[in-house]
């Protein structure tokens, strides 16, 4: 997308007539997100427990390579270390997934991307910052283009040390996740839309030419 | 090497001829017949293969260093054409039309060196950095520490330690 593909214009109709749009408001909802819908919490204790359970062993990852950590989760996909057996898959698109691997390094130009995927997840969702990067921008703490800290501009629920990461490593994050999400921790989305403007306010101050909307969903 | 040199400069002028090996060298030319000098390279000369184009920000001397690497595949040789530019006005003659890859070496000089190449094409769109405002980042003058601490948010706690005298510190506490 670009800053023109989202100004107002007037197009041609297949009749012929002259139409205004507005693709802000007509391809996109300007809605932002809704704290309860987030929650997702059952009236039920047990039921909320038992949805918390099938949540943590259904764990789909947004095969979303940002930095260098990526190639750490191939092995992850290997027999020698397997993720599958614990409930662990990788999907090529956000609206299938529900855990987000910021693999590393962060550059703005990704940020942007990372933003409007990590928004067209379906909730609940959960972020795995990996690498030092992700915490205090690791060793490209001073670089021009990379940010330093993640949960700045979107909600971490787990972060897993390391330059790199091993696979053991994310495993044992993924383990972390697993007893988050059980003790009802989870709530990642319900933190970002509790928090909205903050983050909106975190994103634009780093991204410079924002030419999306403002929630994609 | 010496002898393609030597042919060169009959035609066009040539300086500071530097042999690295024996099959790479620099040369140095006039910024105005540089792009003659590459095309009678590529078309006579038999160096057909664009290696890199890029830039050097001598600071100091108020100049970019421009070098346009070329090879050449049937001797497997190496040249290097080198053009110094004003760093007050850096314009170059844009030679997109030799290579195809050309034309994203120029872009992305423009963007991270504010070099610019008239005529060349899409030139001034995003290349990597997108909505950059202020001075090319790969400029000397650029503080790229300043800049990622005045726009990122840090974290506190964050400190350096010189590896030799941390690694010292930790295997030999005594001190000997």
């Amino acid at each position: 997308m670009s800053l023109e593909d989202i100004k107002k214009r007037t197009v041609l109709d297949p009749d012929g007539k002259e139409i205004e749009i507005d693709p802000l408001k007509d391809y996109y909802c300007a809605a932002t997100p809704d704290m309860k819908m987030e929650h997702h919490k059952s009236s039920a204790p047990i039921i909320e427990k038992f949805a918390n359970w099938a949540r943590s062993e259904s764990l789909w990852i947004l095969a979303f390579g940002t930095g260098c950590g990526a190639i750490e989760m191939r092995p992850l996909m290997t027999p020698k270390y397997d993720a599958y057996r614990f409930g662990i898959q990788w999907r090529a698109t956000p609206r299938q997934s529900n855990v987000f691997i910021i693999s590393g390094y962060m550059s703005v130009k990704t940020l942007k991307r990372a933003i409007r995927a990590y928004e067209q997840m379906p909730s609940p969702k959960y972020v795995l910052g990996l690498g030092s990067c992700t915490i205090n921008g690791g060793m490209y703490w001073d670089s021009y283009n990379t940010i330093n800290r993640l949960d700045h501009y979107m909600p971490v629920d787990v972060y897993v040390v390391g330059c790199m990461p091993r696979p053991e490593s994310i495993l044992s994050g993924f383990d972390t996740l697993k007893k988050l999400i059980k003790e009802g921790k989870g709530e990642g989305a319900a933190k970002y839309a509790e928090n909205f403007e903050w983050y909106k306010k975190n994103q634009k101050q780093i991204i410079q030419d924002w030419d999306m909307p403002d929630y994609n969903w | 090497m010496k002898e393609l040199i030597e042919r060169l400069r009959n035609k066009f002028p040539v300086k500071d001829e530097v042999f690295q090996k024996d099959a790479l060298s620099f040369i140095t030319t006039e910024k105005s017949q540089a792009i003659e000098l590459v095309t009678h390279l590529r078309d006579y000369e038999g160096y057909t293969h664009l290696v890199l184009l890029t830039a050097v920000d001598w600071i100091e001397d108020g100049i970019f260093q421009l070098t346009y690497l070329l090879n050449n595949p049937a001797e497997k040789k190496d040249l290097g054409v080198l053009v110094m530019l004003d760093r007050e006005d850096p314009v170059m003659t844009s030679s997109h039309h030799l290579w195809a890859a050309m034309a994203t070496y120029q872009r992305e000089l423009f963007e991270m060196f504010g070099i610019s190449f008239p005529g060349s094409p899409r030139l001034e769109e995003p290349f990597i950095l997108e909505g950059w405002h202020g001075i090319p980042p790969y400029r000397r003058d650029f503080d790229t520490k300043k800049y990622s601490q005045e726009t990122y948010f840090q974290r506190p706690g964050r400190e350096t330690h010189d590896p030799a005298e941390h690694m010292k510190k930790k295997m030999y506490p005594e001190g000997s």
